[in-house]
């Protein structure tokens, strides 16, 4: 999928080993069964078969295919149109800057272009160790938490390039992390099982960082008369911390 | 405060935010009246405040009754369109013996729109009880949630909050009265903008690749697998329990006779305080920028919009425009989702309306030429500009695609794309003309970052 193969065709991709792939089936037929038609459990599996390999396989796509008793053709086309789905092997942590109009003014740019430099990974790509994928992404519903960074798809709000660059520091020598909004990172395999449809088990994940951040509770701190000064929080706490 | 330099002539307020009288009368906090108590996600959280009273309430009602009821309280989708919920209700057809679905589209990727991810966030709760409610109305057993795959934490949410509600039987066997189950099933997207149009999310949601359809029939008549089905944005639905619990009179009593009822509006950009301002509709963002402490200290406002970037951007004339679905519709632009992305002074327009054209070209999905050639085009053109490298003729080029996109594909992802190029050349014509012949971009984009008026920031450049 990655490279262009001239003159022999590709051979069907192998399947997954026997002990895999029965695990996969398993799950695979909890997600067919929520649907009325098979087929749209889909994307669900896209998203299982990443959370087993990281991303979307041949060999992934052959088992959607398979279970869903569709041509491997279909599902390399559905597999291709969304983002999510990683076409070649990536890091542990995808970390995603905003680049979409308002956060980039808001200093999206800068955050992407010092990752670039910090890391030495251009747009995609992996840093050697293996743990962090650098891409820029488009609106991921936080602009009242702007400029935004995601990793794994939970919400690192309102970043500098210097909170930006500790973040990914942080990621790559292991130490724990926990995003503004959401709960203390897993891998992208296990975000990818979640996403699949599979509760995230760890205790305490779904009650991880309150009920809101505070840039939603502004209005409502309004209404009940505590707007004053230094209430609702004039941008991000890290923001905040960062320009002392 | 400055909230504009060359604004309608209201008096400048010197100690903005803190008049709580005010404040109280212009917001109306529902959806978020809770969502600063800890446990507000939860069932026990949404129950202690009154949640799944409406739902026994409108169990009780026969199911026309209950649509013409919310027909008759005014309640239009909040997704971006303003279409009349009860009535996109009654276009289900009855005893048709198809099954019907309910699908929520919680797809929320319009550039600026945030108001959804933190609503299901805080108040989950609130959206299944409609679900619950809607399908009592429309004779629907099964519903979905279609949430973007790129909010984790709103999925665990969700996740958590669908196990409550089934184990405390407001879904599940029997959930909407004797032998009349009700089955709730949350998907997770996978990155594309264009799945928030309601016939491509029901595409993705068939597993494949997320493209609009052509329309009729629509989806009230051969929605998800060619059955009746109703799509409706998340606030439209979470909207229904409150309007239900405190009657369609107290939901009349907010906004104005066409547009009624409480909605979010979500401020962002350089506005001094970013956040979720719940209010009835028809406030201003002079009212909203008062309240809440102006602009960041020292700029004015240059442009917004009141909707999402699909949505024709304004200026500060417009300040005073009521933000309701007329109010706005007579300014030129459109209520959208409530997204007021507000930019100040320091801002490119060029820049701004680059990079969403970028955004569109990324996400037209390429079914009509139009949108998948033009959005190409427009980003080509636009980048010349903006980097200096175009002429005056290419100003007229840019208006010219962008009217061959508008109108002229099957959804409004390329009237989206239009409407920044056809705005921004009516109110910032003078700017893109200081780009050309080889001037390129007179802004220095480190000055309108959130710390580019704090000292010691030089060293935090920006290469836009």
């Amino acid at each position: 999928m990655s490279s262009v193969e001239m003159g022999i065709p590709e051979m069907p991709a192998p399947d997954y080993p026997a002990e895999v792939r029965r695990r996969l089936e398993t799950d695979a037929k909890e997600i067919i069964s929520r649907y009325p038609d098979s087929r749209s459990a889909l994307l669900p599996l896209l998203h299982l078969v990443q959370s087993e390999d990281g991303h979307v396989t041949r060999t992934g796509q052959r088992f959607c295919a398979e279970m869903l008793d569709l041509t491997t053709a279909e599902v390399n086309a559905v597999a291709t149109f969304y983002t999510m789905y990683r076409r070649k092997p990536s890091g542990d942590y995808q970390v995603g800057v905003c680049t979409n109009t308002l956060c980039a003014v808001m200093g999206g740019d800068a955050i992407y272009a010092a990752l670039r430099e910090h890391l030495g990974v251009g747009d995609g790509e992996t840093t050697d160790d293996g743990k962090v994928t650098l891409e820029h992404i488009e609106c991921n519903a936080a602009c009242d938490f702007a400029p935004v960074v995601m990793v794994n798809w939970e919400f690192f709000d309102n970043q500098t390039p210097e909170t930006a660059r500790a973040l990914v520091d942080d990621l790559r020598a292991g130490r724990e992390v926990a995003p503004t909004r959401g709960a203390p990172l897993c891998t992208f395999k296990q975000t990818a099982r979640i996403l699949a449809g599979f509760p995230d088990e760890r205790p305490g994940a779904a009650d991880a960082s309150g009920s809101a951040g505070p840039a939603s509770l502004a209005g409502l701190r309004l209404a009940k008369g505590d707007g004053g000064p230094g209430v609702v929080a004039p941008r991000g706490a890290a923001a905040e911390e960062e320009g002392k | 405060m400055t909230v504009a330099a060359h604004g309608g002539g209201q008096d400048d307020i010197s100690q903005p935010g803190h008049d709580v009288a005010e404040a109280q009368k212009l917001l109306a906090p529902v959806l978020s009246a809770h969502w600063d108590e800890p446990d507000s996600y939860t069932l026990a959280g949404y129950r202690r405040n009154g949640g799944y009273r409406a739902l026994t309430k409108a169990l009780a009602m026969d199911p026309d009754d209950l649509i013409a009821y919310v027909k008759d309280a005014g309640l239009r989708g909040r997704g971006g369109a303003g279409f009349p919920t009860g009535m996109k209700w009654q276009f289900i057809p009855q005893g048709d013996g198809k099954p019907h679905y309910l699908v929520v589209n919680a797809d929320e990727s319009e550039p600026g729109t945030c108001k959804d991810i933190p609503l299901l966030f805080a108040n989950p709760h609130s959206l299944i009880e409609g679900i619950a409610i809607a399908c009592h109305a429309i004779r629907s057993h099964h519903a979905f949630i279609y949430l973007r795959g790129e909010v984790v934490p709103v999925l665990r949410r969700l996740h958590l909050a669908v196990r409550e509600a089934y184990e405390a039987g407001y879904l599940g066997p029997g959930a909407l009265g004797p032998g009349k189950d009700l089955t709730l099933t949350v998907h997770a997207g996978a990155g594309a903008y264009i799945c928030g149009e309601e016939t491509a999310l029901l595409d993705s949601l068939e597993g494949r690749r997320g493209q609009p359809r052509l329309r009729p029939p629509f989806p009230a008549v051969a929605g998800l697998y060619a059955c009746p089905t109703v799509v409706n944005n998340v606030e439209s639905i979470a909207s229904v329990p409150a309007l239900i619990d405190r009657g369609k009179d107290w939901f009349r009593s907010m906004g104005s006779e066409k547009s009624p009822g409480f909605t979010l509006y979500s401020l962002s950009g350089h506005v001094a305080r970013p956040g979720q301002y719940e209010a009835p509709l028809g406030i201003t963002l002079r009212q909203l920028l008062d309240l809440s402490g102006g602009m960041r200290p020292g700029h004015r406002l240059k442009f917004w919009t009141p909707g999402g970037s699909s949505t024709p951007l304004l200026t500060d004339e417009h300040l005073d425009v009521p933000l309701d679905y007329e109010g706005v519709g007579s300014a030129g632009s459109m209520l959208g989702t409530k997204a007021l992305q507000c930019f100040d002074e320091t801002t490119c327009v060029v820049r701004a309306v680059t990079r969403w054209t970028e955004f569109y070209a990324h996400e037209s999905c390429g079914k009509c030429t139009p949108c998948r050639e033009g959005t190409y085009w427009l980003v080509q053109l636009l980048r010349d500009i903006e980097a200096g490298k175009a002429q005056a003729a290419d100003l007229e080029k840019i208006a010219d695609i962008a009217d061959n996109i508008n109108g002229k594909s099957f959804c409004a992802l390329g009237d989206g794309a239009a409407s920044p190029i056809f705005s921004s050349l009516k109110y910032f014509r003078e700017e893109y003309e200081a780009h050309l012949g080889g001037r390129g971009c007179p802004f220095d984009p480190a000055k309108s970052t959130a710390w580019g008026d704090r000292p010691n920031s030089a060293h935090l450049e920006v290469n836009a």
